[in-house]
């Protein structure tokens, strides 16, 4: 059973605070769905509102087509993970498990089974009498999991569960979190402010700032279509150049900038409002040789070596730097320093975006 | 308190704001006031409880200044009304009881808090506390015996030759009593100070030995200034236990040693006014508060630190 | 330079403890001198007729008794309305806290002698104004148990209180989440957290009221305590029979001592154990 999730209009204040800023989103049942964004933008409170910690100062929330305003945490049909996962400390492993059963006055035999069997489920067998202290991260982290699930909920909520984590069991995690999920159906919504977890694992991410929705869209879409310059730089890196706007043709525009005319892609929604360049560092090539648009003379003054690419810093004459990496495919021939090349980008790499969508 | 609702539902909070309320007005406010109320009154055979006779008036307060006694001391001569001069005392040897438990508690707090291996640490405190778990009044008893005439003190001191004849501690004015009071109070010194030397960082304790600060610079400097809130918070509770002390000075007091709780206790059991009795109570209550407040102010130390 | 020191600070140390400790072993060893007089020297033969004498004394006995219901119930009180100061004052913030924290620590400090006339007037007064006979209204043990309370109930606050900081309020949230109503997330989350707390804060106010002799001693009526009783034992006269009983409430507070220790040192165990596990865990993982 899963059910899907509908914000419409949701305001939520703290004094004068706005915390989240009339969102609108529409979560599918089944989804794994992400909120991504940097601390303080909002996304643990969009998630406290869905679990019913918190009521939204304005707007509706449905869960499974149902207005649960006004419903408390125990009345949803939702289950929360915690960023510390909040297991309790006293009670054994398959208590903690089974303790949303227990409260719905369910008999020991049948919870102790459920508990096992959700243990199974989340590769941890055997470890039911023990105590929570006895366990690593990654252990907690599969009974919060399977503690969540006991409940039979229709929507998981996760907030950050994987930070506390290393890095590698991190990636890890990351793949069982999926696995689980598309094992059970339920709707995940999921909270971080690692851009990596987001993408790596959802099928669909809004991207949040200042308590706005910047962009909802599947990962691809994120990375290689963010709507503003915000999204834009929380996903991944950019080369960024200011200038003016020249004329709109196609979903095309010139762009006059301190470095030399360069065309780019324009969206119909900005090509009202000011607007700056962004290339990707990865789209960004060095050549020997001057492309016949968006090109210009830089020179070489660092490279590092990272393993699976290559990035070089290069300077134009006007003194910015611009950052471009090589896909290291073992053949990859490395500039030297000092070298002068020219950087290109293709028109329909670069993308003329406006700045975040906040409040005035 | 919609922290308090939301995580525990109106029930529970409901039930918890009674219990709270119990407690503060019936047990301590209102007692009090009543308390207050009844000093002001006079002390009448019942029947004229509420006649023309029963008024409002200082006169219970009014005898505290009856009743001179003469007194000397360094050579001056003077006269003072005997429960002022009782209240004096009772004040004056409560501080000589509190400097004795800080001077006696300090180097033990540090020595806990910053040397003794913490593994047998708990074992010590435990040590520590088992005087606490003895009543008082079996405490002041065991006092009387050691201190007694022919007790095992004296007996001890003429065995090794310190002294050569026995000495009579429970005629030594408040020698007894303040003997008695440090014995029972002194860990109520100890354990704030403990706690609020064990907070110390030892890196700084460290940092100014490797700067060349001699030993007793560095509780100078770097201790005791830190252990201030644990200091106040010891001394305010031996302070006022002392005062309030009414088991010590009865079991351990000579003749010529008077407690102002004793005069309350004679007001309110022997001469059944208990309205006197309750006047003479809220000027402890009110003296001693005042007193307190005076001396944090003093030592510049605030209330919020000894709450900690 | 500095061993000496140390060495200074460890004879300091044991003479404190030695100084704690003697008062109560020359009480001890007075119980079973062969004495009229409480004490241990001069000593004249081992006897132990004084605990025989302390059994047949009727109103030691009774005073003994009352003790206990009176600690029980001051215990009782205390623990409920203790904890559920502490609980309230650490969910609410701001002014409101900081007089409600400070009335409740200052009932500490509050001279016993004052506590104790205060209820005692207070009650009577209710009784002469109601015109009741009730037993509520007079003067009586169960006054003591009201004023006791009063003050022991804010040690237990404080002991509750000083647990609650650790506690993690998620666990709350998510017992909630979990579907569990609030009484259920008191009852199997809040409260087994406190409990050790609870104990030792039953502990206290049960010892507390125990050793109470100001309060009880303006309340009690014409009702003993053991405080009270062995306190005019003291005034008239002695016989080590107090003696007597001083020893064994120091033999049952000493095992009462050593149970908890050994009981500290064994959770101490299990608690190393299981985290020596979980970091094996953890290197297995990576």
């Amino acid at each position: 059973m899963s059910a899907g999730i509908d914000l419409e209009n949701v305001c939520c204040d703290f004094g004068t605070f706005r915390a989240v800023d009339n969102a609108n989103v529409s979560i599918r049942p089944g989804e794994f769905f992400s909120f991504l964004g940097p601390s303080g933008c909002g996304k643990t409170t969009i998630l406290r509102m869905v679990s019913g910690f918190i009521e939204p100062t304005q707007g509706v929330i449905r869960i499974g087509g149902e207005d649960v305003r006004g419903k408390r945490p125990n009345q949803r049909p939702t289950a929360l993970i915690f960023q510390n996962l909040a297991l309790f400390p006293l009670m054994p492993i398959w208590e903690n498990i089974s303790f949303g059963l227990e409260v719905r006055g369910v008999d020991k035999a049948t919870r102790r089974k459920k508990a096992e069997d959700l243990l199974k489920l989340v590769d941890l067998p055997g470890a039911a009498d023990k105590m929570v202290s006895q366990l690593s991260g990654g252990q907690k982290q599969r009974v919060a999991i399977a503690r969540a699930l006991a409940v039979e909920p229709q929507v998981m909520l996760l907030d950050e569960p994987l930070s506390a984590l290393d890095l590698k069991l991190r990636q890890h995690m990351r793949a069982e979190l999926r696995a689980i999920q598309k094992r059970t159906g339920v709707t995940f919504i999921y909270i971080t402010h690692d851009q990596g977890e987001a993408l790596a694992m959802s099928d669909r991410v809004g991207v949040m700032s200042q308590g706005r929705i910047q962009q909802i869209a599947d990962p691809r879409e994120i990375y290689n279509n963010p709507v503003n310059g915000f999204v834009a730089g929380f996903v991944g890196e950019n080369n960024v150049f200011e200038g003016t706007l020249g004329t709109v043709a196609g979903g095309m525009a010139g762009f006059d900038t301190a470095e030399g005319p360069f065309r780019a892609r324009i969206s119909a929604e900005a090509a009202g409002k000011p607007v700056k360049l962004y290339v990707r560092p990865e789209h960004t090539l060095l050549s020997a040789t001057p492309g016949h648009e968006n090109s210009l003379p830089v020179t070489v003054t660092e490279v590092s070596f990272e393993g699976a690419f290559i990035s070089v810093h290069a300077q134009t004459e006007k003194g910015k730097i611009l950052v471009a990496e090589i896909r290291n495919d073992g053949q990859a021939t490395v500039p030297a320093m000092g070298a002068k090349l020219y950087a290109l980008f293709a028109p329909d790499r670069a993308a003329l975006l406006p700045d975040a969508n906040v409040r005035a | 308190m919609q922290d308090l609702l939301r995580r525990y539902g109106f029930g529970l909070t409901l039930a918890m704001c009674l219990l709270v309320a119990f407690w503060l007005v019936m047990l301590v406010i209102v007692p009090n006031i009543t308390l207050f109320e009844q000093s002001f009154r006079p002390y009448l055979p019942v029947t004229e409880v509420g006649g023309p006779k029963d008024v409002y008036s200082f006169n219970n307060y009014m005898k505290v200044f009856d009743g001179d006694v003469e007194r000397s001391f360094l050579g001056f001569t003077f006269h003072i009304p005997v429960h002022v001069y009782t209240f004096g005392l009772t004040i004056f040897y409560s501080m000589v009881t509190t400097v004795i438990c800080f001077v006696m508690a300090y180097p033990l707090a540090y020595f806990m808090a910053k040397i003794v291996n913490p593994k047998s640490l708990p074992t010590l405190i435990l040590l520590l506390f088992i005087p606490l778990w003895v009543s008082e009044v079996l405490r002041a008893f065991a006092w009387w015996i050691i201190l007694a005439f022919k007790g095992p003190l004296n007996a001890l001191l003429l065995g090794v030759g310190l002294i050569e004849d026995p000495i009579r501690w429970t005629n030594m004015g408040y020698t007894g009593v303040v003997v008695g009071l440090v014995y029972t109070y002194v860990l109520f010194m100890l354990f704030p100070i403990y706690n609020a030397i064990q907070s110390l960082d030892t890196n700084q304790i460290e940092a100014a030995e490797d700067l060349g600060a001699p030993w007793w610079k560095i509780h100078w400097r770097i201790v005791l200034p830190h252990s201030k809130p644990g200091i106040a918070s010891g001394s305010v509770m031996v302070f006022m236990l002392s005062a309030g002390s009414l088991l010590v000075p009865s079991i351990l007091g000579s003749t010529t040693s008077q407690w102002f709780t004793q005069t309350i206790d004679q007001w309110f059991k022997d001469a059944l006014d208990w309205n006197t009795a309750s006047a003479y109570a809220f000027l402890l209550l009110l003296l001693c508060t005042v007193f307190v407040t005076v001396a944090m102010w003093l030592f510049k130390v605030k209330l919020s630190d000894i709450a900690k | 330079m500095h061993n000496l020191r140390l060495n200074l600070a460890r004879i300091y140390m044991v003479l404190f403890i030695i100084y704690l400790l003697a008062p109560l072993v020359v009480m001890s060893g007075a119980a079973f001198n062969d004495s009229k007089l409480p004490s241990i020297v001069p000593w004249k033969g081992f006897t132990t007729m004084w605990f025989s004498e302390m059994i047949a004394d009727q109103r030691m006995m009774v005073a003994f008794a009352n003790t206990l219901w009176v600690a029980a119930a001051v215990a009782l009180i205390s623990v409920i309305v203790g904890t559920a100061s502490a609980i309230l004052i650490n969910s609410v913030s701001g002014k409101v806290r900081t007089a409600l924290y400070g009335m409740m620590i200052s009932t500490i400090l509050i001279p016993g002698v004052v506590i104790g006339i205060s209820t005692m007037i207070l009650w009577t007064k209710m009784g002469n104004a109601l015109g009741t006979e009730f037993f509520l209204f007079n003067p009586g043990l169960h006054l003591s148990v009201l004023g006791q309370v009063s003050y022991i109930a804010a040690m237990v606050m404080l002991l509750v209180l000083a647990r609650l900081q650790s506690f993690d309020a998620g666990l709350e949230e998510a017992a909630l989440d979990l579907g569990a109503s609030h009484t259920q997330v008191m009852r199997r989350i809040l409260l087994p957290h406190l409990y050790p707390a609870i104990g030792a804060g039953a502990a206290v106010a049960f010892f507390q009221s125990i050793e109470n002799f100001n309060v009880t001693q303006f309340t009690r009526g014409g009702a003993d305590t053991l405080t009270v009783y062995v306190f005019s034992k003291v005034r008239s006269g002695i016989t080590p029979t107090i003696n007597a009983l001083a020893f064994l409430l120091i033999l049952v507070t000493l095992v009462l001592a050593v149970i908890y220790e050994l009981n500290r040192r064994r959770r101490a165990r299990i608690e190393a154990a299981r985290e020596a596990e979980a970091r094996r865990a953890e290197a297995a993982e990576l």
